[in-house]
C-alpha cells in the first residue's frame, strides 16, 4: 500500500524535476492516444518534438517557435503573478481580445495617416484595454468579494461576442466586400507590428515578453512587492500580518496580469495574425495557463515551458498536415500534460512511501 | 475499584524521527479516574489516539476485560465503549448541537428523540444544553459539553479526555470535575490528560507518567507532591523565570473606548476595550479562549483598523495605521498561530524573519530587498534564542513547535519594541522553551518595554504579570495588580461559570 | 421587430427547457461543494457529457442510453479529478481547469465523426389530462422526461442533505474534514463519491444540450453552461431549491435574448448573446455579500497525518 509522508519542507530538486517528469509521463501517454488513434505512436511524438526544430524544414519552423511561443510566455507571465498570490484570473482570452481590439481600433483610427506615433499609440491602447478588462473582476473581487475566477471566465465570452461584433461592426474593412473582419494591419506599415530581424520570428511581442520574463523574475526575488505576492499565496493571513495590503494586492496582480494579456493580444492582431477577424484568437489565453503551470509560476519556468508548448502547437500542425493527426488530439495532448504536471507535483512537498498493509 | 478494564502492554509507535511511544505498558481500572501527565511532546496524544483507533500501533497490545482489543477505527473503538472528548475540538461549526451528537453516534435516534435525550443527560449531569443551537455561538465551555454529552450518551466504559480544562474557567473546571466524579461513583473509568498538576492531584486516583515517549513512573496524585510530579514529567529540575522587578514609566499603550464588529461568522467582537500599559509593565490578559483574544491582537496589531483616537502609542493617535506603519513607531505583535499567521510554513527563515523584520531592520531599500541583511538576522534570531535548526535556509514547518515559537518570539524581541503584544506564546512549547520565553518576556519588560501577554495558562499569567484582566465576550475587565488576585477572583474576572450569570463591569 | 411573435406560454415552457442543462450540472457541483470539494472541471464534464450521450444515441438509437453513457462519461472523467485533489492532493483550482482543459480536447476528438448528424429524438411525455390544460399544460406538462428527472433530483438532493444520515456525514465532511476524520468518517471515499455524483450530473446536463436543447453536436458547445452551473452554486448559498430558482432565472434571460433576437431587435445579435454572461456577473455580485454559507473546508486539500 502507498502512503504520503508529508516532507518537513518542500524538495528543491524535485521541483525542478516534476516538470520533465510530466512532459516524459506525456509523451507516452500521447503515444498511446495516436496509438489508438492508428497513427505510428514513435513518429508522431517525433512529428511533433523533434521534425520542427531538426527536420527538413526546421528552417521554416524555428521562428515560428518565437512567433507562437512569445503571447504564451507574456500571458503566462502576468498570470503567474497572480496565481502566486491565490488570485486567479482564468479569463485571459477575454484580456487578450480586448486588448486587441482596443490596440487594432487605435491603429486604424489613424489609418491611411502614416507616423511614427501610431504604433506605440497602439501599444498603449492594448496594454490598456487589456488592464480595464481585468480591472472589472480586479474591482468587483475588492469592492464585493465576488469571486474572480467567475467574473473573469464569463467575461471571456462577453468579449468573444464583443469581437464579433467588432469585426462585423465598427472595425470592418469598409473595403472588404462585405466580408467580416478589419482592414489587414499587414498592409499598414505604421500599424504594422513587423519582426525585428526578418527571417527569425522575432518580433516586438517576443521581445516584451523577453522583458517581462526578466521584469518578473526581478519582481519576485529582489523586491519587496514581489515577496508580498508570494507571501500571500503561501499564508494569506501571515501576509496581512506582515503588512500586504491584500487590495492593492489584486488590483496590481488582476492588472498585471491583464495588461500583458492585452499587450498579446495587440501584438498578435497587429503581426501574425493581421486583422481583427472573429476568429483570430486561438485560444492562447486558456493554453497560457498551462504554460504557467507548467513553468511552476517561475519566469524562468514559464520561458522554457511557454517554448515547449509553442512546439507542440506547431509539431501538432505538421502532424496534422503530415499524419492526418486531429487538431483536438494536440489539444487533448496539451490538456495531459497538465494533468500528469499536477499529479506529480505531490512528489515535491511528500515523500511516497511503501507501507505496510494495515489491515489489523 | 474491582479490576482491570484495559490493559495496556508494550505499544509502540515511531514516526519518521522520533519514537512517539516507546514500549508503554500501564492498567486501568474499572471506575477510575486515571491520569495521563507529560510535556507537550511526550507522547500522551498519540497513545491516546491509538486507544480510540485513530493510530495504528507499530508493536503492543491492548486488552479490553481480558480480551483483545485492537480497534481498526474509531468507530470500532467506539462500538467498544471508549469515547473521546478531544482536545481541539471535533465540532462542525455550522451544524447544530443534535447534529454534532448524532455525527458522534453509531446509530443515533431520529433528531427529534435525540434532541429530547441531550436534554435529559445534560440535565443530570449538571451540564444543560440546548440541543438546537448552532455549535459555532456555543463559548468554549459549552461546545466542550457537546463533547461531553456526545461521548456519555453511548454510556462508555471509557472517557478519554485531551486537556479538558484548559479552555474552562475556575468555576466551570469545579462544574466538568463534579460531573466526572458522578461519572465515577456510576463506574465508568476515565483516562485525563493533563499537564495541570494540581487539578489532578485534586481529581485523580493514579496517575501515569510520559516522558519522552516512555513510561516513567506511576503515582498517586494524592500522596505526592506537583513538585515531585513535575520532575518526573521534565526529568530535572525547572528554572523558574525570574523577574529584574523594574520600574513602571510613562504610559506606553493607552487603548479608550475600543469596539470592532466581528470579523469573522463565528468571531468575537470587542466592546468598548479600556487598558493602559506602562513602559516596563507586564500586562496578562486571561480569559477562556473565543473571548476575543484574536480580535484584540488583530486590532493591536493594525490588521484590522480601527477608529484613530481608539488606540494611542507614546500619546500619537495610531487606530488608522497599518502594520508597518505601527511596527515603525515600537508597537510589534507575535499572534497565536505560529504556523500560517505569525510565520508563512513553507516559507524559509530568512524569508520569515523578512515577514516582519523589513521595517525596523532595514532589510528593504526603495522596496529592493536585502536577502544578505535579512540572512543575517535570521542568523541573529536562531543564535539568540537558541533555535534548533540546520540554518536560515529551512523552512518554518520544518521546525519543531517550540523552535518556531522561539524563533517567532525572536524575531520581535530582537527588534527593541517599546510595546509587544503576544498572544498564547507558549501553547504546545516544552517547558525548556516556554521559561526561556517567559524569561525573554520578562527581561524585555525589564529593559523598559511594555508587554502585553494574552495567554489562557493562568499559571503562565501568574508567574509573568504584574497587572491582570481578563477578557470575557469581548470586555476586558479593569486591571488588578496579580500578587493580590486569588484564584476565585480571577475566576470571577473571567465570567465566572458562563451561565451562572456574573454582572460585568460595564465600563 | 415583431413582439408579437413571442408567445408567453411558449417562451416560458422553452425557460424550463434552457434552464434544464445547468439545473442538472448546478445541483451535482452543489453536492460537491457541499462535500468540500471545489470542482472547476464543470464544463469540461458537461461537454465530455454531450458528445458521450450524442454518440451512443446515434449509434443505439436510443436517447435513454445516451443519457446513461452521459452520466457515466462524466463520472468518469470526474474520477481523473478526484484522482488529483483527493490523492495526488492536487490544488483544487488548477486541476478543475486541468479538467476543463482536457474534456474539451477530448470532447472535440471523440466528436470529430459526429458533426452535421441528427440523434434520435427524445420524445415530450404527454400526460392524459394535465398536458392537456390550457396554458398550464403547454408549458409544465408538456416536456421531456429529462425536464422532470431534474426536478426530481433537486428534490431528492434537498432531502437527502436535510433528512437523512448520509446527507448529514457529507456536510459534516464539506463543513470541517478534520474533525470528520477524527470521528472515524472516510473523507476522501465520500468526497470520491460527490465528485462522481458531480460529474455524472454534469454529464447528463451536458448530453442535454447535445441532445434536446440543440440537438446536435458541435465543439465547444456548452459554451460556457458550465461556468454558469458554478456561479449557480454561489447564487444558491448552497441550497438545493434556490439552484432551481437561478437555473430559471438564466434560463428565462437566455430564452429572453433568443426570442428578441428572432423578433428582429435592432441591437446586434452579439450584444444580446453577451446577456446571459453579464446576468451571471450581475448576479454573483449581488449575491457575493453574503458568503457566509459556503462550506467550512470548501477547495481544502485534506491529508490525514499520524
Amino acid at each position: 500500500m502507498l502512503k504520503l509522508e508529508k516532507r518537513p519542507q518542500p524538495s528543491r530538486v524535485f521541483a525542478w524535476l516534476t516538470p520533465i517528469f510530466a512532459v516524459i509521463a506525456t509523451m507516452i501517454a500521447g503515444g498511446l492516444l495516436f496509438a489508438a488513434l492508428g497513427k505510428n505512436p514513435v513518429e508522431a511524438i517525433r512529428t511533433i518534438f523533434w521534425d520542427p526544430l531538426f527536420g527538413e524544414f526546421a528552417f521554416y519552423y524555428r521562428p515560428q517557435l518565437l512567433v507562437k511561443g512569445g503571447p504564451l510566455i507574456l500571458i503566462a507571465i502576468g498570470l503567474s503573478l497572480g496565481f502566486r498570490a491565490g488570485i486567479w484570473n482564468i479569463g485571459a482570452e477575454g484580456q487578450y481580445i480586448v486588448g486587441a481590439i482596443c490596440g487594432a481600433a487605435v491603429g486604424l483610427a489613424f489609418y491611411p495617416l502614416e507616423a511614427w506615433y501610431i504604433f506605440p499609440l497602439m501599444i498603449l491602447g492594448g496594454a490598456l484595454g487589456g488592464l480595464l478588462w481585468a480591472m472589472i473582476p480586479a474591482l468587483l473581487k475588492v469592492k464585493f468579494g465576488t469571486n474572480e475566477i467567475l467574473v473573469s471566465l464569463m467575461l471571456v465570452y462577453v468579449a468573444e461576442n464583443l469581437l464579433a461584433a467588432m469585426a462585423l461592426g465598427p472595425l470592418k474593412n469598409p473595403e472588404g466586400h462585405g466580408f467580416p473582419g478589419s482592414r489587414n494591419l499587414k498592409d499598414y506599415p505604421s500599424a504594422f507590428n513587423d519582426e525585428i530581424i526578418t527571417g527569425t520570428g522575432m518580433h516586438w511581442g517576443v521581445l516584451t515578453a523577453f522583458l517581462a520574463v526578466i521584469f518578473a523574475y526581478i519582481l519576485l526575488n529582489r523586491h519587496l512587492l514581489g515577496f508580498s505576492i508570494r507571501l500571500t499565496g503561501e499564508a494569506p493571513r501571515a501576509a496581512r500580518f506582515s503588512g500586504v495590503n491584500p487590495t492593492r494586492l489584486i488590483l496590481f496582480c488582476l492588472g498585471m496580469s491583464g495588461l500583458m494579456a492585452g499587450l498579446a493580444g495587440l501584438f498578435e492582431v497587429s503581426g501574425p495574425s493581421g486583422q481583427v477577424s472573429i476568429d483570430f484568437n486561438v485560444g492562447y489565453g486558456f493554453t497560457a495557463i498551462i504554460v504557467a503551470f507548467l513553468g511552476r509560476l517561475h519566469p524562468v519556468g514559464i520561458l522554457l515551458a511557454g517554448l515547449l508548448m509553442a512546439l507542440t502547437y506547431i509539431g501538432g500542425e505538421l502532424a496534422q498536415g503530415n499524419l492526418g493527426l486531429p487538431s483536438a488530439a494536440i489539444q487533448l495532448f496539451q490538456g495531459m500534460l497538465l494533468f500528469f504536471l499536477l499529479a506529480v507535483d505531490l512528489l515535491t512537498n511528500y515523500r511516497v512511501r511503501f507501507a505496510k498493509s494495515e489491515a489489523a | 475499584m474491582t479490576g482491570t478494564l484495559i490493559s495496556i502492554q508494550g505499544l509502540t509507535k515511531a514516526y519518521p524521527g522520533v519514537v512517539a511511544n516507546d514500549t508503554v505498558s500501564f492498567d486501568i481500572g474499572e471506575g477510575e479516574i486515571h491520569a495521563l501527565l507529560g510535556e507537550n511532546g511526550a507522547g500522551k496524544s498519540t497513545l491516546v489516539k491509538m486507544i480510540y483507533g485513530l493510530v495504528k500501533p507499530d508493536s503492543g497490545t491492548m486488552e479490553m476485560r481480558g480480551a483483545p482489543f485492537a480497534p481498526p477505527e474509531p468507530r470500532a473503538a467506539r462500538a467498544a465503549g471508549v469515547a473521546m472528548v478531544f482536545q481541539h475540538f471535533s465540532l462542525f461549526d455550522a451544524l447544530d448541537v443534535a447534529e454534532n451528537i448524532a455525527l458522534g453516534m453509531e446509530n443515533p435516534p431520529p433528531l427529534r428523540d435525540l434532541a429530547a435525550r441531550i436534554r435529559t443527560v445534560s440535565e443530570e449531569y449538571g451540564l444543560p444544553l440546548d440541543p438546537y443551537r448552532t455549535v459555532g455561538d456555543l463559548s468554549a465551555g459549552e461546545r466542550q459539553r457537546v463533547e461531553i454529552i456526545r461521548c456519555l450518551l453511548q454510556d462508555p466504559k471509557l472517557l478519554i479526555m485531551d486537556e479538558p480544562t484548559s479552555v474552562l474557567t475556575p468555576q466551570e473546571v469545579e462544574i466538568l470535575f463534579e460531573t466526572l466524579r458522578k461519572l465515577r461513583e456510576e463506574g465508568t473509568s476515565i483516562l485525563y490528560i493533563s499537564h495541570k498538576l494540581e487539578e489532578i492531584r485534586a481529581l485523580c486516583d493514579t496517575a501515569t507518567i510520559l516522558r519522552l515517549g516512555k513510561n516513567v513512573g506511576t503515582c498517586v496524585p494524592r500522596d505526592t507532591t506537583a513538585r515531585q510530579m513535575a520532575e518526573m514529567m521534565v526529568g530535572s529540575e525547572l528554572q523558574t523565570p525570574k523577574s529584574a522587578g523594574a520600574e513602571m514609566g510613562a504610559v506606553a499603550l493607552d487603548v479608550a473606548g475600543l469596539s470592532m464588529p466581528a470579523p469573522s461568522q463565528f468571531g468575537t467582537s470587542l466592546k468598548n476595550v479600556h487598558l493602559e500599559l506602562k513602559k516596563g509593565e507586564i500586562l496578562g490578559i486571561g480569559g477562556v479562549a473565543g473571548n476575543g483574544q484574536d480580535e484584540l491582537l488583530l486590532a493591536l496589531s493594525g490588521e484590522l483598523r480601527v477608529p484613530r483616537d481608539a488606540i494611542k502609542f507614546a500619546g500619537q493617535p495610531i487606530g488608522h495605521l497599518g502594520p508597518n506603519a505601527r511596527r515603525a513607531l515600537g508597537l510589534l505583535c507575535a499572534p497565536e498561530e505560529r504556523l500560517g499567521h505569525a510565520a508563512a510554513p513553507d516559507m524559509s527563515l530568512t524569508e520569515n524573519a523578512l515577514l516582519t523584520g523589513a521595517v525596523r531592520e532595514g532589510l528593504e531599500r526603495n522596496g529592493f530587498l536585502r536577502w544578505g541583511k535579512a540572512r543575517q538576522f535570521a542568523e541573529d534570531i536562531i543564535a539568540k534564542f537558541d533555535v534548533r535548526t540546520p540554518g536560515p535556509d529551512n523552512a518554518a514547518r520544518s521546525l519543531s513547535g517550540g523552535n518556531l515559537q522561539k524563533f517567532v518570539i525572536g524575531r520581535e524581541v530582537l527588534q527593541r519594541p517599546e510595546v509587544l503584544v503576544v498572544n498564547q506564546p507558549t501553547w504546545g512549547v516544552d517547558a525548556s522553551a516556554a521559561a526561556a520565553i517567559r524569561q525573554a518576556l520578562l527581561d524585555l519588560a525589564a529593559r523598559g518595554a511594555g508587554v502585553i501577554v494574552i495567554s489562557q495558562d493562568l499559571d503562565e499569567l501568574m508567574e509573568v504579570s504584574d497587572n491582570f484582566a481578563a477578557l470575557n465576550e469581548g470586555r476586558l475587565t479593569a486591571k488588578r495588580p496579580t500578587a493580590e488576585l486569588t484564584v476565585e477572583e480571577i475566576g470571577l474576572m473571567m465570567g465566572g461559570a458562563h451561565g451562572m450569570e456574573v454582572a460585568h463591569a460595564e465600563a | 421587430m415583431d413582439f408579437s411573435s413571442i408567445s408567453p406560454a411558449l417562451l416560458l415552457a422553452s425557460l424550463m427547457v434552457a434552464a434544464t442543462p445547468i439545473l442538472l450540472a448546478g445541483i451535482g457541483e452543489l453536492v460537491v461543494e457541499r462535500a468540500g470539494v471545489l470542482n472547476l472541471g464543470v464544463e469540461g464534464m458537461m461537454i465530455t457529457g454531450a458528445i458521450c450521450g450524442f454518440a451512443i444515441t446515434i449509434n443505439t438509437g436510443s436517447p435513454t442510453l445516451g443519457f446513461v453513457a452521459a452520466a457515466a462519461g462524466g463520472a468518469l472523467l470526474s474520477l481523473l479529478f478526484a484522482l488529483l485533489t483527493q490523492f495526488a492532493l492536487a490544488n483544487q483550482v488548477a486541476s478543475g481547469l486541468a479538467l476543463t482543459l482536457f474534456g474539451l480536447g477530448l470532447s472535440s476528438l471523440l466528436g470529430q465523426d459526429y458533426v452535421g448528424l441528427k440523434p434520435a429524438q427524445t420524445p415530450d411525455l404527454h400526460i392524459p389530462l394535465l398536458s392537456d390544460l390550457p396554458f398550464l399544460g403547454t408549458v409544465l406538462f408538456s416536456h421531456d422526461f429529462m425536464v422532470y428527472f431534474g426536478l426530481a433530483l433537486v428534490a431528492a438532493v434537498w432531502a437527502v442533505l436535510k433528512y437523512s444520515r448520509a446527507g448529514l456525514i457529507l456536510r459534516a465532511v464539506g463543513e470541517n474534514h478534520d474533525a470528520a476524520h477524527a470521528l472515524g468518517y472516510k473523507v476522501v471515499r465520500i468526497r470520491v463519491l460527490a465528485i462522481m455524483f458531480g460529474g455524472a450530473c454534469a454529464g447528463l446536463g451536458g448530453a442535454y444540450i447535445s441532445l434536446i436543447r440543440v440537438p446536435q453536436w458541435t465543439e465547444g458547445m456548452t459554451a460556457g453552461a458550465g461556468w454558469i452551473a458554478l456561479a449557480l452554486v454561489v447564487f444558491a448559498s448552497w441550497k438545493p431549491w434556490r439552484v432551481l430558482l437561478g437555473a430559471y432565472l438564466f434560463g428565462g434571460v437566455t430564452v429572453l435574448q433568443l426570442n428578441l433576437q428572432a423578433a428582429g431587435l435592432a441591437i446586434p445579435v452579439e450584444y444580446l448573446s453577451m446577456s446571459p454572461y453579464l446576468i451571471t456577473i450581475l448576479v454573483l455580485v449581488i449575491m457575493s455579500a453574503d458568503r457566509s454559507r459556503a462550506p467550512g473546508s470548501l477547495g481544502r486539500i485534506f491529508h490525514a497525518s499520524g
